[in-house]
């Protein structure tokens, strides 16, 4: 194998990979990510194998037959549980709305243990959940 | 064994650089419909494709390069296992991605499995397809009915 | 192909029922999961044992041992459902049948990777209703897989009952393309017919006889022609998108609760 075969099967397989991982990330479902994650599998498998003709090592042999098994256990995994979710919770969260809903979720715990230290505060049980409601 | 140098070796080795060009092709077109199909059922059309003959194609070319043959019956194997898990997954992944109702609906020229199965809600109070056998069945043959009248 | 039959063959003789579908042909169905092998099958035994000593990589005596003694356990251990075969196979039908296949998958692969290369096209698919011929969960779990593995037909649901497969096709733009795709389908069965089943399956299947691992052309040929014809009309082959959407925006709703209810059985074992 000449070095120019080499070179254009490993860019051609990056792409493929990228491409795949950019699927992975913007999802929408878990299935979605899994298939694109299958197919970042078989360009590893690719690549193992190019690795393996390009140096003629024998030994990553193995590894081809190890990831073939990984990669269906995964997304067979990943199938058998498949639900139903909603569209909140089918996107990975930007930083900026985490931070908002764990800060939501803090003032909403300080509100309750205002509320317990008290005694009786209905009025700071109300400003707590219309804290929390206007964070989430 | 083949010498090294002969007029063989160096066919064998030109065709084990086209499998590797066409199996690496395949997957990079595999990457390019993966991040392109619309829908969750189009996107594993492309992913089956490296998974199956871009992956047959590779390990092809390896074996030809190397060419011992222990190394070529474990070839032989890992090939073998991803040619029984691949539809096995396929399978599982998109049933639940139907069932989840990750199948978008404009995007279908034709949709049989949705009509069955509101025909098998219409005839009794089920939900599940597998409830309903009996249901199913009498749905399919009163489809059935339907076309042959029409 | 020639022959091009349809799908929904109406059978007046053979109502698919649930006690046709398991006291069919293929010696009685049982339920999955229910009965077990009692004794680990020699099949799958030496299966496993090929395995681990291709695993390891040299053909010992001590890894033929081994890996028998790993095998046996893992069949006694782990026993699977009984799968019914009264079928008889035959040498050119699989040939026949893997040699399709592979020249499927190529000319498949050729034809996504055309579609993923056309930018600006969307593909737009569709989910056929295929009824199969046989009434055998084995050859139903075979036809199901091998359709899988050809890129641009994914089987989403199989439906034991009724003989069933309800296929995603890619790409169905353009006339006859849902005829076609159904065709393909069936064709794939007929051809692990030939390549497994007996005769009397064959026959049950109403098919023409099998010669050479393929259909005789002899009159086969001319009855599956003319059964086909009244079925090209088949029930919402030919629906259109805008009506398919109406119907499946009811049955959208709750797919959520029925795939957590169904968990349990595969009904495509």
């Amino acid at each position: 194998m000449t070095l120019w075969v080499a070179v254009a099967c490993g860019i051609m397989l990056t792409i493929g990979a990228v491409c795949a991982f950019v699927r992975a990330e913007r999802g929408p479902s878990m299935l979605d990510r899994v298939v694109a994650v299958d197919v970042v599998v078989a360009s590893v498998l690719a690549t193992v194998a190019l690795v393996s003709a390009w140096t003629g090592r024998v030994d990553l042999v193995p590894v081809l037959v190890v990831l073939a098994l990984v990669g269906f256990i995964g997304s067979v995994t990943v199938a058998r549980f498949a639900a139903a979710d909603s569209d909140d919770d089918r996107r990975i969260l930007s930083r900026e709305e985490a931070r908002e809903l764990e800060r939501a979720r803090r003032e909403a715990e300080l509100a309750e243990a205002e509320e317990r230290r008290s005694g009786s505060g209905g009025s700071s049980a109300t400003v707590g959940r219309e804290q929390q409601e206007g964070g989430s | 064994m083949i010498a090294e140098g002969s007029i063989l070796d160096t066919v064998l080795h030109v065709l084990a650089a086209v499998l590797f060009l066409a199996g690496s092709f395949l997957a990079m077109v595999a990457g390019l419909g993966i991040a392109r199909f619309p829908d969750l059922l189009a996107r594993m059309h492309a992913a089956t494709k490296p998974q199956v003959l871009g992956l047959g194609m590779l390990l092809t070319g390896l074996a030809l390069e190397i060419r011992t043959g222990v190394v070529i019956w474990t070839l032989v194997l890992v090939l073998l296992f991803q040619l029984i898990t691949a539809p096995v997954s396929a399978h599982m992944v998109g049933r639940a991605g139907y069932r989840t109702g990750r199948v978008r609906d404009d995007l279908l020229v034709v949709d049989e499995l949705t009509d069955d199965l509101a025909a098998v809600r219409r005839t009794e109070h089920v939900t599940d397809i597998d409830d309903a056998d009996d249901a199913m069945v009498q749905a399919l043959a009163d489809t059935e009915k339907r076309g042959s009248d029409a | 192909m020639s022959r091009r039959p349809s799908n929904d063959v109406v059978r007046a003789d053979a109502p698919r029922t649930d006690a046709a579908a398991t006291s069919g042909v293929a010696g009685g169905a049982a339920q999955p999961g229910v009965t077990l092998r009692r004794r680990p099958s020699v099949t799958a035994v030496v299966w496993l044992a090929v395995v681990w000593v291709l695993l390891w990589g040299d053909l010992t005596i001590a890894n033929v041992l081994a890996g028998l003694m790993v095998a046996l356990a893992v069949a006694w251990f782990l026993p699977l459902p009984r799968v019914p075969f009264a079928g008889r196979p035959s040498g050119f039908g699989l040939v026949r049948l893997f040699g399709r296949l592979a020249g499927d998958i190529v000319v498949a692969s050729v034809h996504v990777a055309a579609v993923a290369l056309r930018f600006g096209h969307e593909p737009r698919g569709g989910v056929l209703r295929v009824r199969l011929r046989s009434r055998s969960d084995l050859y139903l779990t075979l036809t199901a897989d091998l359709c899988s593995l050809v890129p641009g037909s994914i089987i989403v649901e199989a439906h034991r009952a009724t003989g069933t497969l309800y296929v995603h096709t890619l790409d169905l733009s353009g006339p006859g393309a849902v005829e076609h795709a159904r065709t393909v389908v069936l064709d794939q069965e007929a051809r692990v017919l030939y390549a497994l089943a007996s005769d009397e399956e064959i026959a049950a299947a109403g098919l023409p006889p099998r010669r050479f691992g393929g259909p005789s052309r002899a009159r086969g040929g001319a009855a599956v022609a003319s059964r086909a014809v009244p079925d090209q009309g088949a029930p919402g082959s030919g629906r259109s998108g805008s009506s398919s959407g109406s119907s499946a925006v009811s049955g959208a709703g709750d797919r959520g609760t029925r795939s957590r209810r169904r968990d349990e059985g595969g009904d495509a074992r």
